[in-house]
């Protein structure tokens, strides 16, 4: 959300949850076009100034569904010293990460080298976005983590990727988004999943991406919140591949998070896929177990967007059949629909649950005990 | 625990076609033709592999033939031992995946004058469903209009996965000459595979594209609610059919959140999507994807906020339940009463 009148940052600090959190879902963004390219090969240099990114989509700049706010961000979240939002760590640690008292945050950069045609460009772009990541943000702030951001499509060179940056402790999980050229489970993106169980890595599959196919079954639709609400589904469709690909059978100990694209649909999609398996698991004899059980060991859950149902006893309810132990607060810093800190959870949680969802499981999840 | 109460209405069974030469003798010569000259194969989507454990019941799959193709068969299993005052006939042959507006168009023709002969005609109890060629909206609209003569047809059906959201604008013809016929707009699990059947792409097995139709009534919901369908033709009712019921309240949920957040973008939809569905949507009972412990479902049944939402079916020969367990556990018996008589007649105008 805008919070748009506020005369001054220090305004917000009545509404600020002191709690230390951490948030799971941080946008970093780059102040300049150029700002990669001390990363790059001037090879690279020299293709994004002349052929651009050749992506999945038919934009050369910008998403073919127009965000309801500059680059999907709070107005309120423009650096004073210039730049788009969340361009300034600066301007990140006053507006975010003190008065929320973030002792945690997780960056996940969008606009990367992914969703891109060209499989090598795209594995540039990655390594360079990942060595920004620390000079930029987690060597200059020790409460940031970073994301591995891979190659999506070119699963070989992703895990390479992966296998470089194991054991930096700036990284604390490997990034997808979760529309991609072929569902998530296909074996395409096996070496990705098989190198971060390797290296000890969550994955997070972040909502959103280009892979070419229609954001709906039936076609393209005409609206972005036609687009925003797909996420969802997309997120469903990408885990339903996971589980009956056998992935979490194959990489037992791989951890999955299922970043900004809800958790109300869990319970259903879980039901839904135990059903189907009883009558259909002789066509998939590689799952094992009812689909339900992987979800529920290997699979953790980002809140942004927070379900927002009229009853707090139905949101507790989802809560309660997900596991309290398996929710991750976000914000979605700086993108428009943030949820403030102080706000999400309604009253009647016990302390010990409200601890687990704001710090607690991702802690313990991204190994910072 | 409520039981079935008699004189219900099953809002989705499938009469199976045969075989594409079933529908020879209601094609014109031309078209009888190029079945024959062409070596036109039978329609069968791949939405519903024959011998696949889904597409029957093991206890209502015939030893020959394909499951559904019998009246008798459907009598003995659903319509006498349910009760049923009536059933609505929603045919899943293949027609919606051939490209060829014209021979969709003779297919649809054929396969809707098939089932008034071979099923309406024959049992009394039994209602059909209008289904178009939407590769042409002109000859959809055309379709609906000869059939909608025969009152025994009370809806029109479409599949959940075509070539287009479902509530562009160019459809509307549709939506108008269903809402001036009296006739709701069935949507029915399936896919023309005009598209790859999940937003993320073609997955592998059958069980992929199956778990995914409820996906895939989730984007359409929000098609038809953000496209303003509701607010042009507010008496239109739709009915998610084979969609899955526990993901409704949740995906409300979103859909609201977001809504009130870019409604900017979208000034016509003047009222909240809960509200329209209320209003305007409904779902058949089965599939039921929910674990059986009462207490969860009665728990769904709240999260829905409405009575009214759900309509009786048995997905006859759909194996969605085992004996007579169409109904979830654990409801009362006010409303199993509104999902198998109450509901459905104040959704079908014409089932009185």
């Amino acid at each position: 959300m805008n919070i748009q009148f506020r005369e001054s940052q220090e305004a917000a600090s009545p509404l600020t949850v002191r709690t230390a959190i951490a948030d799971c879902d941080i946008h970093p963004a780059r102040a300049t076009r150029t700002e990669l390219y001390p990363y790059l090969a001037k090879r690279w240099q020299h293709h994004l100034e002349v052929y651009g990114v050749h992506a999945y989509q038919g934009m050369m700049e910008g998403p073919p569904y127009p965000k309801a706010q500059p680059n999907a961000s709070r107005r309120d979240a423009y650096p004073p010293e210039g730049g788009p939002q969340g361009s300034s760590l600066a301007f990140m640690q006053k507006q975010l990460l003190d008065p929320n008292n973030v002792q945690l945050g997780v960056l996940n950069p969008l606009n990367t080298g992914q969703g891109i045609r060209n499989h090598e460009l795209s594995a540039a772009l990655c390594s360079a976005i990942n060595d920004w990541q620390i000079d930029k943000w987690t060597s200059k702030d020790k409460r940031l983590k970073a994301s591995i951001v891979v190659g999506n499509e070119d699963g070989l060179s992703a895990a390479a990727e992966i296998r470089e940056r194991a054991g930096d402790k700036n990284f604390v999980q490997v990034l997808l988004l979760s529309r991609n050229v072929e569902p998530l489970g296909q074996r395409r993106y096996w070496p990705i999943y098989q190198a971060a169980e390797e290296a000890g890595l969550p994955v997070g599959v972040h909502a959103f991406g280009f892979g070419g196919n229609p954001i709906t079954p039936s076609g393209w639709p005409s609206y972005y919140i036609e687009e925003m609400v797909g996420h969802s589904q997309c997120q469903q469709s990408a885990l339903a591949s996971l589980v009956l690909e056998g992935v979490f059978e194959r990489f037992p100990k791989l951890k999955m998070v299922m970043i900004e694209a809800g958790f109300g649909w869990a319970p259903s999609l879980a039901w839904r896929l135990d059903k189907a398996w009883q009558r259909l698991r002789s066509e998939v004899p590689h799952v094992k177990r009812p689909p339900s059980e992987y979800i529920r060991e290997q699979v953790w859950w980002t809140t942004q967007p927070m379900e927002d149902p009229e009853s707090r006893e139905d949101l507790f309810d989802v809560i309660k059949w997900i596991g309290w132990d398996r929710l991750l607060f976000a914000t979605d810093y700086p993108h428009w629909d943030y949820d403030e800190p102080s706000r999400v959870l309604p009253a009647g949680v016990s302390e010990a649950n409200r601890e687990a969802f704001y710090l607690g499981n991702a802690k313990q999840l991204y190994g910072m005990n | 625990m409520a039981s079935l109460i008699a004189g219900g209405i099953d809002c989705d069974v499938h009469p199976a076609v045969p075989h594409l030469t079933s529908l020879l003798p209601y094609l014109n010569d031309y078209w009888r033709d190029q079945v024959t000259t062409r070596g036109m194969v039978d329609l069968v989507s791949q939405s519903y592999p024959r011998n696949s454990p889904i597409t029957a019941r093991p206890d209502w799959r015939p030893e020959s033939g394909k499951p559904g193709e019998s009246l008798e068969a459907m009598q003995r299993h659903v319509l006498d031992p349910f009760q049923l005052k009536h059933a609505i006939c929603n045919p899943l042959y293949g027609v919606q995946m051939v490209f060829s507006e014209d021979l969709q168009a003779a297919f649809c023709r054929a396969l809707n004058d098939w089932l008034v002969k071979e099923w309406l005609d024959r049992d009394s109890r039994l209602r059909g469903s209008i289904v178009i060629p939407t590769q042409s909206i002109e000859k959809a609209v055309a379709e609906i209009e000869r059939c909608a003569e025969d009152r025994r047809f009370v809806q029109v059906l479409m599949l959940v996965m075509g070539d287009t959201p479902l509530g562009k604008r160019a459809l509307w013809p549709i939506y108008e000459a269903a809402e001036r016929l009296g006739l709701p707009i069935g949507i029915h699990a399936g896919s023309a595979y005009h598209n790859p059947p999940t937003a993320v792409g073609w997955g592998s097995y059958h069980i992929e594209d199956y778990v995914g139709q409820a996906q895939a009534f989730q984007t359409q919901l929000t098609s038809l609610i953000v496209e303003g369908v509701f607010a042009k033709y507010p008496r239109l009712k739709m009915v998610m059919l084979e969609s899955g019921v526990s993901w409704i309240a949740p995906y409300l949920w979103r859909l609201h959140k977001f809504w009130r957040g870019v409604r900017m973008e979208t000034p016509w939809v003047d009222r909240a999507p809960l509200e329209l569905v209320r209003s305007n949507i409904r779902f058949s009972l089965q599939p039921f994807d929910a674990p059986p412990e009462p207490e969860t479902l009665i728990r769904l049944f709240e999260h829905m906020q409405s009575d009214e939402l759900v309509l009786f079916s048995t997905d006859y020969p759909h194996w969605q339940f085992d004996d007579q367990d169409a109904l979830p556990k654990g409801l009362s018996p006010d409303l199993v009463r509104k999902i198998m008589i109450d509901n459905p007649y104040a959704t079908y105008p014409r089932l009185t």
